[in-house]
């Protein structure tokens, strides 16, 4: 058979060439755990290239196609990047919460943590035998293509502990922000490790300057011990010019509850990846999620929930509203493996589309292996319901006002899982802005 | 200048004639009562008033106030002050009742040049308004309709009648569907607005909602064609006899 040659992208090119240098520049910080990670990842990326819409998991999303070139890898930020950077707010800011902030994939972050641990695994801090064991866990995403990327070009772990037992009453905000007039990319990882029986709010946002083609990377990944409770809520606010890729990688222990709601507004292509692995019985999962989109915006929402063992409970519901020529993306897999009996699973994805151009795929699959098992999943796609506009007309509502309080309504059944009533209403108000800026 | 004139109106939907020269004047403070059998025209009427997109309007006009409405909006139509109470309220998920009373409220002053009405101001009348039609406080916090009784809905359709104010109220069918108990109710709704300023369109199959809002004139329609227009006596008489005599007529 002949040889094939093998035709590189700008970008997988520039991946290629830039990784020894890169990894040259980062010491032996995590020591050979991460230099192997490292190794692998770039392997996989070497072997591999970018996904297509050839590779399944990518149908939607031609990786290859959305990530042209790799612009400049991100410095660490000046004292006066970092000063400024500070100073910015987020749509979910909350008066009490711990900033942990990162500048172009650095953690600037500084000041005291009361009840909770926070470790850079590049300071070679000393770390608690929970966050050891988390680290050393085989990652079934570890090839995925978003996160090799990150394994491959992280310059850090920022490591968030809250010890057993303990009720973290400040949240915990994660700020992932760019900056800059020249496009760069940037790396983020962080984990979270949440003993057993600790609870904790997990706030964690993203944004950057608009009109820039940066791209950025984040992987946070949450280890939920037995009884752990966590309430993750994101937005993704990237400059509309960005690339961004973001991955949520979860560990469920036993009896834990975990809930994620991710509001996505943000880049120009954007792809959020969740990946879950229930380990543990009687744990539960709420997964919640709103993209508004518009313009040519791409966003990908994909996600994996694997019941490795049974009796455990998983919610997804993900709404998006699209309008002019933008695309949303939903991939969903349940996965029951044979010993999980008694799972619960549910997963619902709707699309609520406002122009003729916009566009959505939602492609649900369920891997039952188990016998005992409730199971479902429901797509929609429709435009606003004519008879309920007109009814809200007749009352003296014009068509735009009838069009915004619909679309409130439609996001509202995602955003009123979040506990938080702060937060709830954030969410909401970032809504509305989105609403009230649609020409 | 009568508040409401319809004069040879020609509706079409999908290319089905259904209204074929309708004329129909009320006055201000009048209360008009439509009726006729099914299919005659009663809702395409009620929605094309309303401003209803499917219907086609290929003759005639439909004058509020000396204006031509056919060129307006719903919204538009329902800010100069004309009311549709539906014969099939739609549910509203995820609309809270207040929201949705407190925007259409203030859309329309808004519309009309008018300032926005308190917070305590719109409250009081809101309680006010809908303890009279025994409308409690959680209903008013449910998504619109949702979950409502048919009752509840007409009821519903009531309070925002009362809330809005409008000029001309055209009512279709609220009586369908309703007890004895929720017909009283809404019928007392309704009066309690009667008007010199206000007028009414009551469409109706049935007698019975007239002898609790006693209309000043009684129209029958048939074949999409006011075919016989009387006093209140008439709807008595339509009980006794029936519409068999007109639903050959007009053809």
């Amino acid at each position: 058979m002949a040889e094939l040659t093998v035709i590189r992208s700008a970008a997988e090119e520039a991946i290629l060439s830039r990784f020894p240098d890169f990894n040259a520049t980062q010491s032996s910080w995590g020591g050979a755990p991460v230099a192997r990670q490292r190794q692998q990842a770039f392997e996989t990326l070497k072997a591999k290239g970018l996904p297509t819409r050839r590779v399944e998991d990518w149908k939607y999303t031609d990786l290859r196609a959305f990530m042209r070139d790799l612009p400049p890898i991100a410095d660490a930020p000046s004292r006066a990047e970092v000063e400024a950077a500070a100073k910015q707010t987020t749509p979910l800011d909350l008066a009490n919460a711990y900033r942990v902030l990162f500048v172009n994939g650095r953690d600037v972050s500084t000041g005291k943590t009361e009840g909770f641990g926070w470790y850079r695994l590049a300071n070679g801090d000393a770390l608690p035998p929970a966050v050891t064991r988390a680290l050393e866990r085989e990652r079934a995403y570890a090839d995925n293509a978003a996160v090799a990327l990150n394994t491959a070009f992280m310059n850090d772990v920022t490591i968030l502990h809250v010890p057993a037992g303990t009720a973290l009453e400040r949240p915990l905000h994660l700020i992932f922000r760019n900056t800059g007039n020249a496009p760069q990319a940037s790396f983020t990882r962080v984990l979270v490790v949440v003993e057993a029986g600790a609870s904790v709010t997990l706030v964690e946002t993203h944004d950057g300057p608009a009109g820039v083609a940066y791209q950025s990377n984040t992987l946070v990944e949450i280890d939920a011990g037995d009884g752990a409770r966590i309430d993750h809520i994101r937005s993704n606010n990237a400059g509309n010019a960005a690339l961004a890729l973001s991955t949520l990688g979860a560990q469920v222990g036993r009896d834990a509850r975990l809930s994620s709601f991710s509001m996505n507004t943000g880049g120009a292509m954007s792809r959020h990846q969740i990946f879950v692995a229930f380990n543990g019985k009687g744990s539960e999962l709420a997964l919640q999620g709103a993209s508004l989109l518009r313009g040519r915006q791409h966003a990908d929402t994909t996600m994996e929930i694997d019941h490795v063992v049974g009796h455990c409970i998983g919610r997804e519901l993900f709404k998006s509203v699209l309008d002019n020529e933008s695309r949303a993306v939903f991939q969903g897999k349940i996965i029951v493996r044979p010993d999980a009996q008694k799972t619960d699973g549910k997963m619902a994805s709707h699309a609520l589309l406002l122009s003729e151009e916009a566009e959505a795929d939602h492609k649900p699959e369920l891997e039952i292996f188990a016998d005992d098992v409730v199971c479902g999943h429901g797509a929609t796609a429709g435009a606003l319901d004519d008879e309920l506009l007109f009814y809200l007309k007749a009352r003296g509502i014009p068509q735009k006002e009838a069009e915004a309080l619909m679309i409130e309504a439609f996001i509202g059944e995602t955003v009123e899982s979040v506990n938080d009533e702060t937060l709830r209403e954030a969410l909401m108000a970032q809504t509305r802005e989105w609403l009230a800026s649609r020409s | 200048m009568s508040l409401l004139e319809v004069k040879n109106l020609h509706v079409e939907i999908d290319g089905k004639k259904i209204l074929n020269g309708l004329d129909l004047t009320v006055e201000k403070g009048q209360v008009h009562a439509i009726m006729g059998p099914n299919g005659s025209g009663k809702s395409t009427l009620s929605y094309v008033l309303a401003g209803k997109d499917e219907y086609d309007v290929t003759e005639g006009d439909i004058l509020f106030d000396g204006e031509s409405v056919l060129g307006m909006e719903p919204d538009e139509r329902a800010a100069k002050g004309l009311f549709l109470a539906f014969q099939y309220p739609i549910e509203i998920p995820g609309v809270a009742t207040m929201t949705f009373l407190r925007t259409a409220v203030n859309a329309q002053r808004k519309a009309r040049g008018e300032d926005e009405l308190s917070t305590p101001e719109f409250m009081k009348k809101v309680r006010d308004t809908a303890g009279k039609l025994e409308i409690n406080q959680e209903m008013l916090k449910r998504a619109v309709n949702v979950g409502f009784s048919g009752g509840e809905k007409k009821r519903n359709e009531i309070l925002q009648m009362a809330m809005l104010e409008p000029r001309l109220a055209v009512l279709d069918e609220t009586d369908s569907g309703l007890d004895i108990d929720a017909l009283k109710i809404v019928s007392d709704g309704v009066n309690r607005l009667r008007s010199p300023e206000r007028s009414f369109v009551v469409i109706t199959h049935y007698q019975r909602l007239l002898d609790y809002i006693v209309p000043d004139v009684v129209h029958v329609l048939s074949r999409g064609r006011i075919v016989r227009t009387g006093g209140k006596e008439l709807a008595l008489e339509l009980e006794e006899k029936g519409y068999a005599q007109y639903v050959g007529e007009a053809a």
